[in-house]
């Protein structure tokens, strides 16, 4: 939804920058960065060394137990650092050395079923976490350095091709093809594996949220020192070199396959360690957990943190889950959702410039729906106007959203009309300019209003799915490079 | 694994010349949907480098909105027209739609990314893919949707099939129905078109051109950014009429369809050579055709491990797929 924030004064996009230098490549964004309180917090963070940083960090990450509920820490923070660990593997593959590979949720599935199938009485095998997590771990990584290994020749999108094919063929493996070993379906099917092991630590078992938690930000901070180290050293200039130019990297004599298939069963480990823990937290693994949303998700918190940058990759899984799970439907306090969607709206619309273009959108936004809402009433019966707001928190609320906004009751197929209709005037507005776009903004700001009343806020699940691929989309037009990520120079 | 072995050959005994018949047919229906989608990852692929993963969900609104055109004329039970005009107007609004939305994705999520890296479209292209998808689900609210075609054209009150299953001809005791001959015959129509139009057509010359090199072209006049456009309305329109004929064919639409079908249908791309448009056709029966012996000898819930096996293999031993040419790294 951040293309409304745009205007004319501002690119819309990356213009081609071929040929030319880094430091005028990124003049724009030194100038973006110079003013406001929340820039000099960003100038603060990044001036800081990378060890006070992750102190810091994990300062303020141990506190987050004593203060939040058992239920919150478990979703807003155990979750956050699980995604946060797995993306760190990826960045390794995608940031670090430039290799698409989109199997990575199968290195992460391998690693899950591997400590289902050691520790659960599945088949009456029950190791400690001490072996399995080294186990699973190596599972990972072989099958990824199998698959690395056949698919070394193979560049750029072809590695992308063959690695989905991976996952596919994994996910079918897991969830359909369940092939019965030792008078048992091996993976469980789509039922999965139930009653796994908690860790399990010379006889010291993991059980509370707590501890797992401190557990994972343990791990988290190992892995993260271990790859903050991975990329200063030798190897990792040689993984930038070949993602910046595989061909000059090989003539520069750097063994390019043993680099690429370095990173990829780093990360494949990575992901297998992940998914042991992840399923001895659930204490279940099941097939549905590994498929291909699953992938744009880790790969969406890579992206949004900016390819190859460890600190990003925290931003970006703190940013992604912490949405994901507040727009979940079973979160707490479903009416601050409706404020947090307002409030984004007008935060955008007030950041337009010059400031009186903001002021005329949100007043004639609100002129505009009491005279559509007026409209309505007066011509249509009143069966179109007499529906409720949902979750709105206090009667007096909910009236006020149902004077304003058009909530028509028992006319479902309004519903796609009006959505079809969002959809088609948001990419209509795209193509409009200047004080066209400022007047489509107020009728599209209305209806984005209609739409989240009568279809986005009763389907909060949905919602959290939809605005996730919307915010893909605004992200990569407005910013391919990530939020810490480094604009990148194409000199040709 | 010996197990494995002894069931294929028990089935392939059991089912016989008629069963294989049975399933070569199957499998030559299903490809020629898959060789239509195709047709739109490789012609987008040609022109771009982009691996359009939005394009099986647009597939997947195609069936929608041809199932809208459908029931809307009162279909399958009281048609308000006779049977040609209604799936001529169901196949057109299902194309023209999809064909928009295609424009519309490029327009929005694409044509901004000409110059970024390589990467960004593609994380764009699995935005626009999950928006698709969940806008379905949430307007649909996940049901099925069913074409129902068995009694149309038929008397409804008989329970016998309508014409569309009547049979067209026999072939070893196992018959070819109406629909089984109107899909392959669809498809086939639709790609010799294509064909014509890449090759003979000034936008056919033009699309090639940009395929080539898109900073030339462009320097030879050639309004690249046009050509792009109607490359994804020509794509998305054959991805729309693989909906429908889907909706005739099998029958159930759900928001979920486009996501396998589309790495089906890529897959198929891959195999023909990815940017060939002779390949995507040829890779697109084929992937059908295995599909069917799959399921019919080994079993349906190896079928999707079978392909992608022999994709992986396939990938490795020859990257640039059957049709696809040698590509030369220039520096």
């Amino acid at each position: 939804m951040t293309e409304f924030s745009e205007t004319p004064g501002i690119p819309e996009a990356p213009e081609a920058r071929i040929g030319v230098d880094t430091w005028v490549a990124e003049a724009e964004e030194r100038r973006a960065r110079a003013g406001g309180p929340l820039a000099l917090l960003a100038r603060g963070v990044e001036a800081m060394p990378p060890a006070v940083r992750m102190l810091v960090f994990l300062a303020v990450a141990s506190t987050l137990p004593f203060w939040l509920n058992e239920g919150d820490l478990f979703s807003y923070g155990l979750f956050t650092l699980l995604y946060a660990t797995l993306a760190l593997g990826l960045n390794v593959v995608v940031g670090f050395a430039g290799l698409l590979d989109l199997g990575y949720v199968a290195f992460y599935g391998i690693g899950a079923y591997t400590y289902a199938l050691l520790s659960s009485n599945h088949y009456g095998i029950h190791w400690p976490a001490l072996a399995t997590l080294p186990i699973a771990m190596a599972a990972a990584g072989l099958v990824g350095l199998a698959l690395g290994f056949s698919a070394r020749r193979l560049l750029g999108d072809y590695l992308a091709i063959v690695t989905l094919f991976f996952l596919q063929a994994f996910v079918a493996f897991s969830n359909t093809a369940n092939p019965t070993v030792a008078g048992k379906g091996l993976t469980g099917g789509p039922n999965g594996i139930a009653n796994l092991d908690p860790l399990k630590f010379f006889g010291y078992e993991l059980t509370s949220t707590e501890q797992q938690y401190f557990f994972l930000l343990i791990v988290f901070a190992l892995a993260a020192t271990a790859l903050f180290f991975a990329n200063q050293s030798r190897t990792g200039r040689a993984w930038r070199a070949l993602r910046e130019d595989p061909l000059a990297a090989e003539a520069m004599s750097m063994p390019v396959n043993r680099l690429k298939i370095l990173a990829f069963v780093i990360g494949a480990a990575t992901a297998g360690l992940c998914g042991a823990i992840f399923a001895a937290i659930e204490q279940a693994t099941v097939a549905g957990n590994f498929t291909v949303a699953v992938l744009i998700t880790i790969y969406a918190i890579v992206i949004l943190g900016g390819l190859g940058s460890i600190a990003g990759v925290v931003l970006g899984a703190i940013v992604i889950n912490v949405s994901f799970q507040f727009l979940a439907p079973q979160s707490g306090h479903p009416e601050v959702k409706r404020w947090l969607f307002y409030g984004t709206l007008v935060l955008l619309v007030a950041l337009m410039k010059p400031w009186y273009r903001g002021a005329v959108v949100l007043l004639g936004t609100v002129a505009f729906g009491f005279a559509a809402h007026a409209f309505v009433a007066a011509i249509a019966p009143a069966s179109w106007t007499s529906g409720t707001a949902v979750d709105a928190g206090s009667a007096s609320t909910a009236k006020a959203i149902a004077d304003w906004v058009i909530i028509p009751e028992g006319h479902s197929s309004f519903n796609t009309y009006a959505y079809i209709a969002l959809v088609a005037a948001i990419v209509a507005l795209r193509s409009l300019k200047g004080w066209w776009r400022t007047a489509g903004l107020i009728p599209t700001l209305y209806l984005t209003a209609v739409v989240w009343e009568n279809v986005l806020a009763p389907n909060p699940a949905v919602t959290a799915l939809i605005l996730f691929g919307a915010m893909l989309i605004a992200l990569m037009t407005v910013r391919p490079q990530g939020l810490l990520g480094t604009a990148r120079v194409e000199i040709v | 694994m010996h197990l494995l072995l002894y069931n294929i050959v028990d089935s392939i005994r059991s089912l016989g010349w008629a069963g294989a018949f049975e399933l070569l047919r199957n499998g030559i229906v299903l490809g020629s949907l898959y060789a239509l989608i195709a047709l739109g990852y490789t012609m987008v692929y040609g022109i771009l480098k982009l691996l359009n993963f939005a394009h099986g969900d647009i597939y997947m609104v195609g069936a929608f909105l041809g199932y809208g055109v459908f029931t809307r004329l009162g279909a399958p039970l009281s048609p308000s027209l006779s049977l040609v005009p209604l799936l001529i107007l169901t196949f057109l609004a299902a194309m023209l739609g999809a064909g928009g939305l295609g424009v519309a994705v490029e327009r929005f999520a694409y044509r901004p990314l000409r110059n970024a890296p390589r990467i960004a479209p593609l994380i764009s292209a699995l935005g626009v893919a999950f928006f698709l998808e969940n806008s379905v689900l949430l307007l649909t609210n996940g049901n099925h949707y069913n074409y129902d075609t068995f009694e149309l054209g038929g008397n409804p009150n008989t329970g016998l099939p309508g014409t569309l299953f009547h049979r067209v001809f026999s072939v070893a005791g196992r018959p070819v129905t109406v629909v089984q001959v109107l899909v392959v015959s669809t498809g086939l129509a639709l790609m010799l078109a294509l064909t014509l139009l890449v090759s003979r057509t000034r936008l056919g010359k033009a699309m090639r051109a940009t395929a080539f090199d898109r900073e030339a072209a462009s320097m030879m006049g050639i309004d690249t950014d046009r050509v792009i456009t109607s490359t994804f309305f020509i794509a998305s329109m054959l991805a729309g009429a693989a909906g429908v004929m889907f909706g005739l064919y099998v029958g159930e639409t759900y928001y979920f369809m486009g996501f396998l079908a589309g790495l089906k249908a890529f897959t198929a791309a891959v195999v023909g050579g990815i940017g060939s448009i002779p390949g995507a056709m040829v890779g697109g029966l084929l992937i059908g055709v295995v599909e069917s012996f799959a399921i019919g000898y080994v079993g349906g819930q190896w079928s999707d491990i079978v392909i992608f096996g022999i994709l992986i293999l396939f990938m490795l031993l020859r990257p640039r797929g059957l049709f696809g040419s040698r590509a030369i790294q220039k520096v």
